[in-house]
């Protein structure tokens, strides 16, 4: 018990850098989610011909191969190193943004034509029809999903401990290395990295339900269970 | 209202109007009219050619089986299907075409949006917006898609919440109001936006029974009230026989009967007519 | 960008992919067996065992795989279970995935209708049997595809074992680019191979879901 007491500062330091990248890789991914997204839903076929071939780029790369790429191959094209934290901020948050773009474009698929050719009815402009309509819809869909990719980043974001950003799988490491108690010094990473994913899952149920309320859903509708949080289960969602 | 149709008469431009030959018989410019108008998916043409005039005012009812094209009709000049040949006329300027030079070519986005704003529609399913109130429901498109300061578009969407008896569900999500209610409320969304024709998809076909009768006053009352055209698809006969001058029999896309109500329901001229009407009037 | 370089160094790579595609298919099938097992216990056993396999499952799908990778790699052996690097690989990756394939079992198996639990119990089918021929065949064909997107998922995950030292395409990649300061060649290369491979497997989960989903 002691070892916990004793290192919760340093554990506490790393998971601080584990949120901050986290959160960097999330904001960055939401926003290339909502691009690349709205874009594979036009009709033009360019702008979905660019959706797909980001998509297919950035979900087929993994996110460490993408970070060892930005940070130690980039360098020779141009001449300029990433920092480290960036570096890592860049490719997890292009890596999620392509699995997010999928969420995003099935989502607003999903959006019942019916309300489309409302929106057409009374004269909205394309605009307009996607922030007044199309987009608060889909939104709620999109939730689920949006919150099992923040648990996945937050699990990615452990690979930058390998480029020595000193997150909390880094101070695992440190904590293996000075004090040798093996067991603890991962056992207790684990468990922050836990407590993490529980407050991102909280906070995504709050928002979930609050957007199930705007829609004028029941709100004393028992919670839908939470569908596992997977890249995999969320490639196979955007493509049907 | 007709204050409001003054308004919408001004915004029509002069200049765009073609030399539209109108039918023999018609004093006025007619309001829509369907020029050999053709609309098919994949091999199945669901409209051939079909000609057709309307004059402002005019309420018109379409009859016909199913599969008739009487809602491709509705839908076209909503612009929601594609058109497959020929033209549709608004008030003089081509709706799915626009002048390029002295050709018409496919119209574009922008163009389509300034013809179909004298065009309004309700649904067969309703289609309010569910992430919206009531209210927002009736005034967004007013406030953005016409430039009416919100405070105008409050007024005038508690005005025909009041016509159509749902003053109090103002601020109500729509998710809690019957679907009697429901279509109600998209009628007022529909005239807030101050059409000079009202599209009318079968618009009680997907209520109970006990509901229909509050959705077909509200129509009354528009009908009795106010000059705006209306194109409506119902199996509502009663209906039909009361507010329109003028029903269409359609058969495998084509206008099979055209007159006043009392002769179609009446005395119909031919047999398809009469045996639709009669199957009709047994199934309801 | 040297060309001769990518062609010199593609023994080495293709050597790598060799332990790439090892881990992968040998963590996959443990992700196979154990994600069936879980998925079992967790509809057969008692409450108070279901619910414990449930937040163990929960606590696994909630961590990093790369510290499960460390915690497996260094751990073990401090307890006196010695491991080569690929063997903990093979390990953590078909722990972490079972957590995942025993979801979709989970689901695969809430679809077979209670009127085939029920009629095998009217045949006074024995248990073991109800679950071989009746209730299994059922729900694992209907889940197929959805395992299948797990196997591409974990193929792209090994590139995390390039940190626990397996030579792997990644590990073999940093190694050739550090030795001749070529990164930019031979990292490249292993992302266009990735995603050749991960555009290829999308094309065939499409397939088994157009061949089994439909079922």
């Amino acid at each position: 018990m002691t070892f916990f007491t004793d290192s919760l500062p340093i554990y506490l330091n790393g998971a601080w850098y584990t949120l901050m990248i986290t959160v960097g890789g999330c904001a960055l991914a939401f926003v290339i989610s909502m691009i690349f997204g709205i874009l594979g839903t036009m009709r033009s076929l360019v702008a979905r011909a660019i959706a797909t071939v980001y998509v297919e780029i950035f979900r087929g790369v993994a996110a460490l191969v993408l970070m060892f790429w930005l940070f130690y191959a980039m360098p020779l094209l141009i001449g300029y190193r990433l920092e480290p934290v960036v570096a890592a901020i860049l490719a997890l948050g292009l890596n999620v943004g392509a699995y997010g773009a999928e969420n995003v474009r099935g989502a607003i698929n999903a959006v019942p034509r019916a309300q489309y050719e409302a929106t057409v009815a009374l004269n909205f402009e394309p605009l307009q029809r996607m922030r007044l309509v199309i987009l608060p819809q889909a939104w709620a869909q999109m939730l689920p999903t949006f919150g099992n990719l923040v648990i996945e980043l937050m699990k990615g974001s452990a690979v930058v401990s390998l480029i020595a950003v000193s997150d909390l799988t880094f101070v695992a490491q440190q904590m293996r290395t000075f004090t040798g108690e093996t067991l603890l010094a991962f056992l207790a990473a684990l468990i922050m990295y836990f407590i993490l994913a529980q407050i991102f899952l909280f906070l995504t149920r709050m928002a979930e339900r609050r957007a199930n309320r705007r829609l004028g859903r029941l709100p004393d509708r028992p919670a839908k269970k939470r569908a596992i949080p997977s890249m995999a289960g969320v490639a196979r969602g955007g493509e049907s | 209202m007709p204050q409001s149709e003054q308004n919408i008469q001004d915004t029509i431009r002069p200049d765009a109007s073609p030399d539209v030959p109108g039918p023999g018989d018609a004093v006025q410019q007619p309001l829509i009219r369907f020029e050999k108008v053709v609309k098919q998916y994949g091999d199945n043409v669901v409209l051939r050619e079909l000609d057709f005039t309307v004059q402002p005012g005019q309420r018109v009812t379409l009859i016909g089986p199913s599969g008739s094209g009487k809602t491709t009709i509705l839908r076209l000049l909503m612009t929601l299907e594609q058109i497959d040949g020929g033209v549709i006329w608004v008030n003089g300027d081509p709706l799915s075409h626009m002048y390029k030079g002295d050709h018409l070519v496919p119209a574009n986005e922008k163009y389509q949006r300034a013809v179909r704003k004298k065009i309004g529609m309700v649904f067969q399913q309703f289609n309010l917006f569910p992430n919206m109130t009531v209210r927002r429901n009736i005034t967004e498109a007013p406030i953005h898609s016409l430039g009416v300061p919100r405070g105008e578009a409050d007024e005038r969407a508690a005005e025909l919440l009041d016509m159509v008896g749902l003053k109090e569900r103002i601020d109500e999500h729509p998710t809690r109001l019957s679907g009697g209610q429901q279509q109600r409320v998209a009628i007022a969304r529909a005239l807030a936006m101050r059409p000079e024709i009202l599209l009318l998809d079968e618009v009680t076909s997907a209520l109970d029974p006990e509901l229909v009768a509050g959705v077909l006053d509200v129509l009354r009352e528009i009908a009795r009230t106010t000059d705006i055209t209306m194109l409506a698809v119902t199996h509502e006969m009663g209906f039909a026989r009361d507010v329109s001058h003028r029903v269409l029999m359609f058969d495998h896309g084509r206008i099979l009967e055209d007159g006043p109500p009392d002769q179609i329901f009446g005395e119909p001229r031919e047999e398809r007519t009469k045996s639709f009407l009669h199957a009709v009037l047994e199934s309801g | 960008m040297d060309w001769d370089f990518i062609v010199e160094a593609m023994p080495a790579l293709l050597a790598g992919l060799r332990y790439t595609v090892l881990a992968t298919v040998m963590g996959y099938a443990l992700a196979l067996v154990l994600g069936l097992v879980v998925a079992m216990v967790r509809k057969g056993a008692p409450p108070t065992v279901a619910k414990t396999v449930f937040w163990i499952m929960e606590f696994i799908r909630c961590t990093p795989l790369l510290v499960q990778l460390f915690f497996v790699f260094y751990v073990l052996p401090s307890a006196g279970i010695a491991l080569t690097p690929l063997t903990a690989g093979v390990i953590a990756l078909g722990v972490h995935y079972a957590a995942y394939t025993a979801e979709v079992y989970r689901s695969g198996l809430d679809g077979v209708p209670k009127g085939q639990w029920e009629a095998a119990r009217a045949l006074s089918l024995p248990g073991v049997r109800t679950w071989t021929s009746v209730i299994l065949p059922q729900a694992i064909r209907r889940v197929i595809p959805a395992l299948g997107n797990y196997l591409i998922a974990m193929f792209k995950d090994t590139p995390l074992l390039f940190a626990i030292t397996v030579p792997e395409l990644l590990f073999e990649a940093n190694r050739l680019g550090g030795e001749n300061f070529k990164y930019l060649e031979t990292i490249s290369a292993v992302g266009v191979l990735f995603i050749v491979v991960s555009v290829l497997s999308a094309i065939g989960i499409r397939f088994l879901e157009r061949r089994y989903a439909a079922v």
